[in-house]
């Protein structure tokens, strides 16, 4: 079975674990029945799990309270958060960036991984892709809410003929923002909803409620797996991935530049860019991490998702985290280097500030920590990578709270320092985001194939063509 | 059916197939034998099909192209005009068309452009969304999508003679062989 279980662009893909020390990107003996059977069945039962109404129920609540705090938010303004001068920028951007950069590893494992032929993505790909969408929908909500009044704002926003002719400040990082997340949010959902229409098919031709055939039919847009279909499918599928590739690298680096192309001591740096883009990756994967861990053992799909992907997705977190952890020491080295006092000032308070805890808490999670990725034993153990993963999450948020915060609660003149506090409305609306991306990954759980079957077909031993057609 | 006078009484013959060699060795021996109108159905894309039914290259990269070339364009020309034209602003004693500034958005533009030409442009060619196909009206088709294998010889090709092409197909060593109504 083994030998059989190889692939024409990967001849390790499918090894089995005798011999070699990788583990098999699928378990041996499945077929395309078998694939579909389990994926879509995940979808198409009648019964939904016991556990999957616990689990939503704690979302939803979590959702419910980030609407009641928007709603808090639209009657008073935003002066019930705790952000204010000289800290103008605080949990609505750490959130924001945080979120953000949640979103990049699922473009790069469905466009990046894609192009570099990583047979692994396949198992992975769809739920990381609806990851970032969730993600970057979450995000977006912190800078709109943040004007205050969002449809007011929408004409500095976006350039549209207004009857005030303003038209919006194109030499403003801000503006490079608001195009790079918008293109990013639109070019995710395009990769992901075309990704998924051969699957919808599929729902489609096996559900029994006509209410569900009739559902699934509609979005599968008449797909009949016609071979002139596939083929330009396939093209399309291949210049998204093309198009995606620069584009999540620009996203993160346009991120940065909100800082980097400010004078602030602690923002104003170029390593910003490669740093904000690992980072962003970093803490996706440890997002992949903790959603896939669950998933693959409420669900049973541990022959999808194997070892091989655990392994992998390990292994990334331990290379971006450490050019993470490159740009920490990259930053501590130019405040001394540069000799500027305020530079010199901005490190030493994060290190022995009012925030210092914050500090070497993250230098303890994403420098020391994820040391122990370097271990087959660490590696092996999922439910450690589980709370591990977690932690890296909470690692990268306070990474962007001491990049924001304590770069902007002292800067260059003492009299107007200040020490910020989040207050309650601030946690409310970060958990309630929180609540709000897990309640539409529970949605989708349940009513999309949360694996691409047709993708997964391609990597079982039946896909293989035997004979020379040539 | 109600147009069953005015439409041709089939839209072809379809063969059922167990796996995808032997739908590329017959799809291979229909083109031989002079077939032209005619598709393959899969539940995952297979690249020798391309050449077994003999496609032409897509034209989906050069729309993708044009569609990034708009967009850049669009992008830049909406920042010079409104910048420089529209709105011209002192931003810090920078020039009006402070060109550097502008390539970011340009560069998301061109993406967002790229990928819209790639996403319309397929699904158009393809000629989806399709709320009808006769195809569908063999009930043996709903495995196009898990794990059977189609080739549909159509009506229309100048070759298909009810009788001949039945039995060209049944020769293939297809798991059925079933008239497509129209």
């Amino acid at each position: 079975m083994a030998e059989a279980l190889d692939h024409p662009h990967d001849p390790l893909a499918g090894m089995s674990t005798d011999g070699l020390r990788t583990p098999a990107v699928i378990a041996p003996g499945h077929d395309f029945n078998s694939v579909t059977d389990k994926i879509a069945g995940i979808v198409l039962t009648k019964r939904t799990p016991i556990g999957w109404f616990f689990g939503f129920a704690i979302a939803f609540a979590f959702l419910l309270l980030l609407n009641l705090t928007i709603g808090k938010l639209l009657l008073e303004g935003i002066g019930i958060w705790g952000n204010n001068v000289p800290v103008g920028w605080a949990f609505d951007i750490i959130n924001f960036v945080w979120w953000i950069g949640i979103g990049h590893a699922g473009t790069l494992i469905s466009a990046i991984l894609l192009l570099f032929r990583q047979q692994w993505r396949t198992s992975i790909n769809r739920f990381a892709e609806a990851m970032t969408l969730f993600a970057v929908a979450c995000a977006a909500m912190f800078p709109l809410l943040h004007t205050g009044r969002p449809w007011l704002a929408i004409y500095w926003l976006f350039p549209y003929p207004n009857s005030m002719t303003l038209w919006p400040q194109f030499r403003s990082p801000l503006i490079w923002d608001v195009f790079a997340v918008s293109t990013y949010g639109t070019v995710s959902l395009l990769f992901w909803f075309t990704g998924l229409v051969p699957d919808l098919a599929t729902l489609r031709d096996r559900a029994e409620s006509p209410v569900a055939r009739k559902i699934f039919g509609v979005f599968a847009l008449g797909w009949r797996g016609s071979a002139r279909h596939w083929h330009r499918y396939e093209m399309a599928y291949l210049l998204l991935a093309g198009i995606s590739t620069p584009l999540v690298l620009s996203v993160h680096t346009i991120v940065s530049f909100d800082f980097a192309v400010s004078v602030l001591p602690g923002w104003h740096a170029t390593i910003f860019p490669p740093y904000f883009v690992a980072g962003a990756i970093y803490s996706g994967f440890a997002m992949v991490m903790t959603l896939a861990v669950p998933l693959r053992k409420f669900y049973h799909l541990e022959d999808f998702i194997t070892m091989r992907h655990i392994h992998n997705m390990t292994k990334v977190m331990l290379v971006t985290g450490m050019i993470v952890a490159y740009g920490y020491v990259n930053e501590a080295f130019f405040a001394w280097y540069s000799a500027n006092p305020y530079e010199g000032y901005m490190m030493l308070n994060r290190m022995t500030g009012p925030y210092a805890v914050f500090y070497w808490s993250l230098i303890l999670i994403n420098a020391l920590m994820i040391q122990l990725f370097w271990f087959r034993r660490v590696r092996d153990n999922v439910a450690l990578l589980f709370v591990l993963s977690l932690f890296v999450n909470v690692g990268m948020w306070l990474e962007r709270f001491i990049i924001i915060v304590t770069s902007l609660h002292r800067d260059f003149l003492p009299s107007s320092w200040d020490i910020y506090t989040p207050t309650r409305w601030d946690f409310a609306m970060f958990t309630g985001t929180i609540g709000l991306f897990l309640s539409l990954f529970f949605l989708f759980i349940r009513f999309l194939p949360a694996l691409a079957m047709f993708e997964m077909r391609t990597i079982v031993p039946e896909a293989k063509l035997q004979g020379d057609h040539h | 059916m109600a147009h069953e006078h005015a439409a041709p009484t089939l839209h072809g013959l379809m063969a059922e197939f167990e796996n995808a060699d032997a739908l590329v060795a017959a799809t291979n021996r229909a083109r031989l034998e002079g077939y032209r109108h005619m598709d393959a159905y899969s539940p995952i894309p297979i690249e020798e099909l391309t050449e077994a039914l003999a496609l032409p290259r897509t034209r989906l990269p050069m729309l993708v192209l044009l569609g990034g070339i708009l967009g850049g364009a669009g992008g830049y020309g909406l920042e010079y005009w409104s910048q420089v034209i529209a709105y011209p602003l002192n931003v810090g004693g920078r020039p009006f068309h402070s060109w550097p500034h502008f390539i970011p958005v340009t560069f998301e533009t061109t993406v967002l452009g790229a990928a819209l030409a790639a996403f319309v442009g397929m699904w158009a060619l393809n000629k989806l969304p399709m709320p009808y196909h006769p195809v569908f009206n063999v009930p043996a088709f709903a495995r196009a999508s898990v794990d059977r294998f189609f080739l549909v010889i159509e009506s229309t090709d100048p070759r298909f003679d009810r009788h001949a092409t039945q039995k060209f197909l049944e020769a293939q060593h297809p798991v059925g062989v079933s008239e497509v109504a129209p």
